[in-house]
């Protein structure tokens, strides 16, 4: 087996990341629980010693989940897969604690305002919203850390290739290293923004900001973070899944040049959260929906691939015809279940995903309940559902104890999945119907009749979640706990049916694709950003109204 | 599975799809944008998020009969209200919204009608629709704008032709 032993240094790091994510995994399930259960009628339970608002709610329901559970778990999982595909130690295990702690102080320091309700401004922070400066400060350092990251991978490599200067990188940690590249370079929007925008201007050292600006720096990396949180869940699924399924992957060299797409068109394209803002032309609104659409290619050869993967497992495991072999895949393995479950929950997700972007289409659903039931399907099961399933490997590891129960792992990802299939369809309904997203609706002023007979499965599916969210945690704490020694051994990489060498050279580099993608960040995004930097006036105050 | 042509079939047979799907969405979208004319917000205009009340046409919020069935709705945004918050209109009308923020982000969103806009403070928004039923239909803002968000609503009344 492998020389990485629960006590060598990345499980441990690893095991610090995950430790953080978990907990506020917990945060955001609780939350998650009570806002389903206000829009299915229950007064919400503000309190002066919790929760104040059903605001404060959903801002710290957004910030747990889809910053800190699936940052966190990605800065354990990167450098620990990594680690085993190059079958040696990362460099610098000093570096990766010192970004475990950085990202933990920058985590405290914007947790405390929004504990405290002075940051009740949704994990989007769009100014002339103000929050606390602190919050501001946390969030810019738990992005430094991510860099440091990258920093960690790419010497990494460096030092791998010095042993091995003709061999092409372990499909993992290449994967893990374009992931970091292409969220290292979308992360310059937002660091931008935080710099010499919003944490200057809470600190009261400018007296105003420029709105749309901002908003337009956010979405530059809150486009792009969208597959930071999924390209992880893609690797799984690429290099241990079909393993884990008994079977090998299609293509490895497709693997790497989807891969590659995505760190070339995953940036330049998060003008389509903006299509209804006034202040941007249409034309760059419909090149970047152009652009979406291309991104959409990647993701199919993604499918195709795993698919094809799959299938070969399911064949050997001796399934038939068209369907049948999916039904022969160990859907008895909890880490396979949930994983397999997130895929087909992302089948709905990415083709909603192309319905939002669409442009004008996107007058339809823009800020209404639909894009919440959106990325339920997508970040909040394709992403957070295969996290669980690597999960139940990767913990069992770390703590060099078996999974405390198996069953209970099955149940809980059928039960996420039943959940989301009702909470999504529930709020994708809504949202047609009109509902907006992020407001304490059974107390809107303006509701209509026609939402109520939906509202109560938001609530139901809600409750499903939380149950399961809820049995995921338990049943990781009790393997931490009272499990068994000793752990089942770590799922092996996946082997491909076309090894990378039958790709061209081309697929093997890096720099080159970085450098494109920062070009066709430059074309999409130069024009706009010039325009409202040119024209900002930076005049508009802060404030604090909730 | 048997490699070389046959896989290279199945990657073909995938591969095409998947460019002709995306490609095939994007000219529907080309279809609808300017053959049908469904645009979305363009830039309209800036403005000083202090000075709205003195700004026109904010200094006087309100609908404005621009031609036969033709109207101009001059609205503001604000923690929680919109100015004007209820507007009557004849069955058929053309109606454009200029609208702009006074404080924090908001948004005007008319499910009846598709309008679907931000208001920005220091932008203008512009967009037009048309409203072709007879009755009372709600409209909402649909971004997070502080504690009352849920209370920050109208309604649009649209009058059989007299």
């Amino acid at each position: 087996m492998s020389a990485d032993t629960p006590r060598d240094p990345e499980s441990r790091l690893t095991g610090a990341h995950l430790l953080v994510a978990n907990v506020a995994l917990l945060g955001g399930i609780v939350t998650g629980l009570l806002q389903g259960l206000e829009h299915a009628g229950f007064a919400f339970p503000a309190s002066d010693y919790f929760l104040r608002s059903y605001y404060h709610s959903v801002s710290m329901h957004g910030v747990l989940n889809v910053l800190v559970w699936t940052t966190f778990f990605i800065a354990g999982f990167l450098p620990f897969i990594s680690a085993r595909a190059y079958a040696m130690p990362l460099v610098s295990p000093r570096l990766g604690w010192l970004t475990f702690w950085v990202m933990l102080a920058g985590l405290v320091i914007a947790a405390v305002p929004l504990a405290g309700n002075a940051a009740t401004v949704m994990f989007t922070f769009y100014a002339p919203l103000k929050a606390h400066w602190a919050f501001y400060i946390g969030l810019t350092l738990v992005v430094v850390g991510t860099w440091l990251i990258t920093l960690r991978l790419g010497l990494s490599q460096r030092a791998w290739r010095a042993q091995h200067p003709t061999a092409r990188a372990p499909l993992a940690a290449f994967m893990s290293l374009v992931t970091m590249a292409m969220w290292t370079l979308a992360s310059v929007g937002l660091a931008a923004s935080m710099l010499f925008m919003l944490i200057p201007w809470s600190l009261g050292l400018v007296p105003g900001t420029d709105p749309l600006l901002t908003r337009t720096l956010f979405w530059l990396t809150g486009h792009p973070i969208v597959y930071f949180w999924l390209l992880p869940a893609y690797i799984s699924w690429y290099t241990l899944v079909p393993r884990q399924a008994g079977g090998r992957l299609f293509s490895d060299p497709m693997a790497r040049g989807s891969f590659l797409l995505f760190l070339v068109l995953s940036t330049p394209l998060g003008l389509h959260h903006q299509v209804t803002d006034p202040g941007i032309h249409e034309g760059w609104k419909l090149f970047q929906a152009f652009l979406t659409f291309a991104v959409f290619f990647p993701s199919l050869l993604t499918f195709f691939n795993v698919v094809a993967s799959l299938e070969i497992a399911g064949r050997a495991r001796g399934g038939k015809g068209w369907f049948v072999w999916f039904g022969r895949l160990p859907w008895g393995d909890p880490s396979v279940a949930a994983q397999l479950l997130a895929m087909l929950t992302f089948c709905a997700g990415g083709i909603g995903g192309l319905i939002n972007a669409s442009y004008n289409m996107n007058l339809v659903v823009h800020n209404t309940a639909y894009v919440v039931g959106h990325f339920h399907t997508t970040v909040g099961t394709a992403v957070t559902l295969t996290y669980m399933g690597i999960s139940y490997w990767l913990v069992p590891h770390i703590v060099g104890r078996a999974l405390w129960s198996r069953a209970m792992a099955l149940a809980q990802s059928w039960i996420w999945f039943v959940g989301m299939l009702i909470f999504s369809t529930a709020l994708h309904e809504l949202g047609l119907r009109g509902m907006p997203r992020r407001t304490m609706i059974s107390q809107a002023s303006y509701f209509q009749p026609e939402w109520q007979t939906l509202l109560p499965w938001v609530g139901v599916g809600g409750t499903l979640l939380f149950i399961s969210g809820i049995l995921y945690l338990l049943n990781l704490l009790l393997t931490v706990t009272v499990g068994r020694t000793p752990a089942p051994s770590v799922p092996e990489f996946t082997e491909s049916a076309a090894p990378p060498e039958e790709g061209p050279a081309l697929l093997n580099r890096l720099r080159p694709w970085v450098v494109v993608a920062a070009v066709l960040l430059v074309i999409a995004y130069g024009p706009t950003l010039t325009r409202l930097v040119v024209t900002g006036q930076f005049n508009v105050p802060g404030l604090r109204v909730w | 599975m048997k490699r070389g042509a046959t896989v290279y079939l199945y990657e073909l047979a995938w591969i095409l799809p998947s460019i002709a799907i995306p490609v095939g969405m994007l000219a529907a979208l080309l279809v609808t944008a300017f053959g049908a004319g469904i645009h979305v917000p363009s830039v309209a205009g800036r403005i000083d998020p202090a000075k709205v009340a003195e700004t026109p046409p904010f200094d006087h919020p309100g609908v404005v009969q621009t031609g036969p069935l033709r109207y101009e709705v001059r609205m503001v945004g604000q923690i929680w209200s919109f100015t004007p918050n209820e507007i009557r209109v004849p069955v058929g009308s053309t109606v454009t919204f200029v609208a702009t923020s006074r404080d924090v982000i908001h948004g005007l969103f008319i499910p009846a009608a598709n309008v679907n806009v931000m208001l920005i403070p220091g932008q203008i928004a512009r967009v037009s629709a048309r409203f072709d039923r007879e009755g009372e239909f709600f409209m909402a803002c649909h971004e997070y704008c502080g504690i009352a968000h849920h209370t920050m609503g109208g309604k649009i009344v649209v009058e059989p032709r007299s």
